[in-house]
């Protein structure tokens, strides 16, 4: 166990500057997720706090010791890649070992700790495999034992469930919460995917260009984001926005429902929605249209619940409520999060 | 239909020239040679008699024979270690980045494309009787030998027996150096960055990430490599040719230098014959493992 910590951690590629200056602090045997678009720069932030890559400027400390000059073999860390790395001309019980073998294991005791890692995820039968001839989801398994085995202090994490397909990859999320809780090794992952990042950590760091946006736990990424890209880029659909009275509204699509469906003391917004298509999901229904007063030339989404009951024809304008404390509003400029007002 | 539609027709089409050259290049002088070694064509006397396997005992009888089958084994698995290991530290270098390595690149790739007998003959004069640049160096600078009373006289490369048969498979060395090395390179760059991260990650050092990941993952591609070197180094008479003919006193003969000295040199056809094809099954058998496995490392 371990806290990790990048202290202004910059790096600077010939022609652009891929993580720029970012400070960050896990807790003791937390889940953080590094959440952002491709090309923020969290693959290669994760690289730098593994020691495959080294930063241009800034500290890296694990576990109170800097570690900027130390190789990826002396940071006790163990990693997951996304394509995996299992060593494809070794079985899987060799790949699994290899890692003790390093660190020159008392040999009568790799093949008990080889037995007890394969056991934890369940692929005892398969050790005197080859890769190529596991599925997805077990070499996904052998990834993770080989990265435990050696009991290290940190985890990191690559997108180790984009190779999955959909219903393994619900499947995969739950397991690997389950045991970095059950270890309760901290843990670094990186994805690009707000579902597992709202799944699995116990804070997100969302990144964007190079930079944390924001750092919180997923619900309070997600319900007060800090500024217009975190607001935007968590949620599916994304959040509406929209121009009122200088400032930059937004709401999220589910918090948006007919009017008269919220029984609530609380404060409510009335609009009118003209629907022009709705897509039906089965689960939900998905609304496009305009805000008929507030912003006619602005597409957005609404999301309703099957369980909303609203006979919707496309080309007709409905009235719809908001909660006064759902509508977040950003400054038009740099796009940061403002206080409140009315609309 | 036009036959441009009619792929078994355009087929035989295509392969057809392959086939004639094969045909008319190898396949012809082949079973022409099959036929010579089995009788007693000379130069001189073109309609043979069939004598049996008398050109392969009396070669096995003649002692510069033995010495040539001993030196072309000697010669091809001396230089293809070499060649083996030499090719992988330039491969594992190679992929490095590093200041002026296109320069070392070319360098290494220079042999290659350099025209043989020019190579060649430029290491003949470096390792000439009066004006080797090596025994330049060895006299004027280092000081080891010299024509001076007192000094040790400096080594005649291709004269003495054992400095010839060293050159001449030094030479052998530089020529494939850099196809294998190439061949090395490509099957290196077929590895995966995420494993040799992972093996550092995982806190493999230098040595183990290339006795146990990467040596294991291009040995299919460097094998290729290697049997290429040897079926060369077996059937390849130019480096001997040029620089010492055979001598010393057929001391760097090999198979198929003795072959053309005795065969168009000497005559003696059916003889010559005997003597190229007498290392025939193996090679073969080589060429055939070599595609199995060319084959193997397709799918790797």
């Amino acid at each position: 166990m371990a806290i990790v910590e990048t202290k202004q951690i910059k790096k600077v590629f010939s022609d652009h500057t891929a993580v720029d200056g970012v400070d960050l602090a896990t807790r003791e045997g937390e889940f953080l997720v590094l959440l952002g678009p491709s090309g923020c720069g969290k693959t290669t932030l994760l690289r730098m706090i593994a020691g495959l890559e080294k930063q241009t400027s800034g500290d890296i400390v694990i576990a109170g010791q800097v570690v900027n000059d130390l190789p990826p073999r002396e940071r006790k860390i163990a990693m997951v890649f996304q394509s995996y790395a299992l060593y494809p001309h070794l079985t899987v019980a060799k790949n699994i070992a290899f890692p003790l073998k390093a660190a020159k294991a008392p040999a009568d005791q790799i093949e008990g700790r080889v037995q007890k890692a394969a056991s934890m995820f369940g692929i005892e039968r398969l050790l005197h495999r080859k890769p190529r001839q596991l599925s997805g989801g077990e070499r996904q398994r052998v990834a993770l034992a080989r990265a435990m085995v050696r009991e290290p202090s940190v985890f990191l994490l690559d997108e180790p469930l984009s190779n999955l397909d959909a219903k393994l990859r619900t499947a995969a999320r739950d397991e690997l919460q389950h045991f970095q809780r059950r270890l309760g090794t901290t843990t670094i992952y990186v994805t690009h995917d707000q579902v597992e990042a709202m799944g699995l950590g116990h804070r997100i760091a969302v990144m964007n260009k190079g930079k944390v946006r924001q750092l919180g736990p997923p619900q309070e990424v997600y319900n007060e984001p800090a500024d217009t890209f975190v607001a935007g880029f968590l949620g599916s659909p994304p959040m509406n926005f929209f121009e009122r009275n200088g400032a930059v509204v937004g709401f999220r699509p589910e918090q948006i429902l007919p009017k008269g469906a919220y029984s609530t003391q609380e404060q409510l917004v009335h609009v009118w929605f003209r629907v022009d298509r709705v897509e039906n999901l089965g689960a939900d229904r998905l609304l496009y249209g305009v805000l008929r007063d507030l912003a006619p030339d602005v597409k957005m989404i609404i999301n309703l619940p099957f369980t909303v009951h609203l006979p919707v024809t496309e080309g007709q304008a409905y009235e719809f409520s908001i909660k006064q404390k759902d509508l977040k509003f950003f400054d038009k400029e740099s796009g940061l999060r403002v206080a409140s007002r009315p609309l | 239909m036009r036959v441009a539609d009619d792929e078994k027709a355009l087929a035989k089409i295509l392969i057809a020239p392959a086939l004639l050259y094969i045909g008319a290049v190898i396949g012809i002088p082949f079973l022409l040679s099959l036929w010579f070694s089995v009788s007693d064509v000379t130069v001189s006397s073109s309609a043979g008699h069939f004598v049996g396997l008398e050109n392969f005992r009396s070669a096995l009888d003649d002692p510069s024979f033995r010495r040539a089958l001993r030196n072309t084994f000697l010669f091809a698995i001396l230089s293809q270690v070499i060649v083996i290991f030499l090719a992988t530290i330039l491969a594992v270098s190679l992929q490095k980045d590093f200041r002026g390595k296109w320069i070392v690149r070319l360098l290494i790739l220079l042999p290659w494309v350099a025209p043989v007998s020019l190579g060649s003959i430029g290491w003949l004069w470096i390792l000439d009787s009066i004006y080797s640049v090596i025994n330049y160096g060895l006299y004027h600078w280092l000081h080891l030998c010299g024509p001076l009373p007192g000094m040790t006289p400096c080594p005649v490369w291709l004269g003495q027996p054992s400095l010839a048969m060293a050159s001449v498979i030094g030479v052998q060395v530089w020529r494939t150096l850099p196809l294998a090395t190439v061949i090395n390179l490509g099957g290196l760059s077929s590895i995966p960055q995420d494993i040799h991260d992972a093996a550092a990650i995982d806190g493999a050092g230098f040595f183990r990430t290339l006795f146990q990941i990467t040596i294991p993952l291009v040995l299919p591609i460097l094998l290729v490599a290697v049997l290429f070197g040897f079926v060369f180094a077996f059937t390849d008479m130019i480096v001997v040719w040029v620089l010492t003919r055979g001598g010393p006193y057929d001391m760097t003969q090999v198979l198929a230098s003795l072959a053309f000295f005795k065969g168009i040199d000497g005559g003696d056809l059916a003889g010559a014959s005997a003597i190229a094809l007498f290392l025939f099954p193996v090679l073969a058998a080589a060429a055939i493992l070599l595609l199995r496995l060319a084959r193997r490392a397709e799918v790797v």
